[in-house]
């Protein structure tokens, strides 16, 4: 699944060119915005493994990938910190302005999603090596886990599309995303109405049910992360905040 | 002096051109228009001889505002803002266009003296230029040639004011007879200042006011263009953009004599429309 990202960051046709990062007269101000790209592109590469990870360890209640996504979180926050430090030299140095202030401005919210991203993904092992413990595995038909598989698809796949997105610069598959949004909320509320029947029908089940909904909780969280992310995509490109704007205010914003 | 630099502008202008060939440079982008306009141009023409030095440039000032005029060397906005107090007048090969009012009168009717112009819009240049005389006669000149004073008290008093509005008054109030040739780079610009404001301009022309001097006298002036625009309409030329961005509500960029983009300056630095203001803000070439 990582495959598309791990392409269009190695391509950076997409992003470099509709930024016009390479058309400084100061070569080195280039490198130094190409750098950025490149850093948050391996972030953005890495949190989806993490989530991919995260994932499947839930889902196959497998302890030993949960216990590698949560030790290779570090990572993530160090990224979060080395990006944050060179955005902040970045502003201090060449006072950037219009894209690329956009372009700074727009990286440093897009890692604290990341980041976010990256801490859900935590979760989603904490609960996978509770969840090896207990008996909840889908193999016994257990509705509420091929929902989450579900879902889970569904977000993981919405997260590499918006990487993408990131990647080329697309302001019209961030809108697509953003446009999509409810689709991963409506999945959570059935899932929790999964559960709490589960609940009611077998109260020992209670506990690891809980689980599964903290689960379901965190890919609904990574969701809206992924959302924040195109609409920083959005913001870069065209220069408009659509932050707390519905999808007919962002679409009329844009065309004006 | 112009007739040295003119043959520069027009070097830089060719090489310019042949790099922007594939952009449309027909309408200015933005908003050229302000609510409360003290000067208003409109179609403006400028010729040196056979060469178009403005092309066709209409825009607001607005009242009691900063509008700051950027663009790369030989774009125009020097001869433009020396068009708003008639200081091209001077240059023989000079020819200009279009309509100029101040307050909805026509600055270039025959029968107004570009004299008692220049008092309504003062101008202060790139280098500091005090006269070679005492703190005080600098500054008193201006007030002297027009006979706005009857008396010595009079004066004393415009010379105080004028030199407390340009934030120097305090370091120099010892030694108002000393030459103003000896005070620093920074205070003979604030004396150019206090000069300009002795006369109570309306509108206050600067070109690269800054421009020669260090980080915290550029400050001292930045704050001081600040507290001006309570009492003037400021117009101001600058190559630093972070100047512009600093101490102006409105900003009109130039490109090979044409107005490119004008806008309030919290859009240009964030959201410019145009490609080439994009480019030069941020240090693009092409």
């Amino acid at each position: 699944m990582t495959t598309t990202t791990t392409e269009s960051t190695n391509n950076p046709s997409g992003f470099t060119k509709k930024l016009h990062l390479d058309k400084h007269i100061s070569r080195r101000f280039n490198e130094e915005l190409e750098q950025v790209r490149t850093l948050v592109m391996e972030m953005g590469a890495l949190v989806e493994q993490q989530v991919n990870d995260g994932l499947s360890a839930v889902l196959n209640a497998d302890a030993k990938l949960a216990v590698k996504v949560i030790e290779r979180d570090h990572e993530v926050n160090s990224m979060e910190l080395q990006i944050d430090e060179y955005c902040t030299q970045i502003l201090a140095r060449r006072q950037p302005a219009a894209s690329d202030l956009r372009l700074i401005v727009s990286v440093i919210k897009s890692i604290t999603d990341l980041e976010r991203m990256g801490d859900e993904s935590v979760k989603f092992g904490r609960n996978a090596i509770k969840l090896a413990k207990g008996n909840f595995a889908e193999e016994d038909g257990s509705r509420p886990l091929i929902e989450l598989r579900h879902l889970g698809k569904h977000v993981s796949e919405t997260l590499n599309k918006a990487l993408t997105a990131y990647a080329q610069m697309d302001v019209k598959a961030a809108l697509e995303i953003i446009k999509n949004d409810n689709i991963v909320d409506e999945e959570f509320d059935n899932i929790s109405r999964l559960l709490v029947t589960k609940m009611m029908e077998s109260p020992r089940e209670i506990k690891n049910a809980l689980r599964v909904t903290w689960c379901a909780r965190a890919l609904e969280r990574i969701g809206d992360h992924t959302t924040n992310l195109c609409e920083y995509i959005v913001y870069l490109v065209e220069g408009k905040d659509v932050r707390h704007a519905t999808i007919e205010q962002i679409k009329a914003s844009i065309s004006s | 002096m112009n007739a040295i630099t003119l043959p520069k502008q027009e070097q830089v202008n060719k090489t310019a051109q042949t790099n922007l060939s594939e952009i449309e440079l027909t309408q200015t982008v933005g908003n050229i228009y302000a609510d409360d306009a003290k000067m208003s141009i409109r179609n403006a023409n400028v010729y040196y001889g056979d060469k178009k030095a403005i092309d066709n440039i209409s825009l607001d000032v607005a009242k009691n505002q900063v509008t700051a005029l950027i663009g790369p060397s030989g774009c125009g906005k020097s001869t433009f803002l020396r068009c708003l107090n008639r200081m091209n007048d001077t240059i023989d090969i000079c020819k200009i266009t279009g309509q100029f009012t101040l307050d909805n009168e026509n600055i270039y009717t025959k029968n107004l003296d570009p004299v008692l112009l220049r008092a309504r819009v003062g101008m202060v240049f790139q280098k500091p230029n005090p006269f070679p005389k005492s703190i005080y006669d600098n500054v008193a000149y201006g007030a002297r040639i027009h006979g706005l004073t009857s008396n010595k008290a009079e004066l004393d008093e415009i010379v105080e004011t004028s030199l407390q509005k340009a934030g120097l008054f305090n370091e120099v109030k010892d030694r108002l007879n000393d030459p103003g040739t000896g005070l620093s780079g920074g205070q003979q610009q604030r004396l150019c200042i206090a000069r300009t404001i002795a006369v109570s301009p309306e509108v206050i022309l600067m070109d690269e006011p800054a421009s020669a001097l260090d980080p915290i006298a550029t400050a001292i002036i930045e704050e001081l263009i600040d507290e001006l625009k309570e009492k003037y309409t400021i117009a101001i030329v600058t190559h630093s953009m972070q100047q512009a961005a600093r101490v102006s509500q409105h900003t009109a960029y130039f490109h090979m004599g044409k107005l490119v983009e004008m806008g309030k300056t919290e859009d240009i630095f964030t959201r410019p429309s145009h490609k080439l203001t994009e480019n030069y803000i941020t240090g693009r070439f092409g």
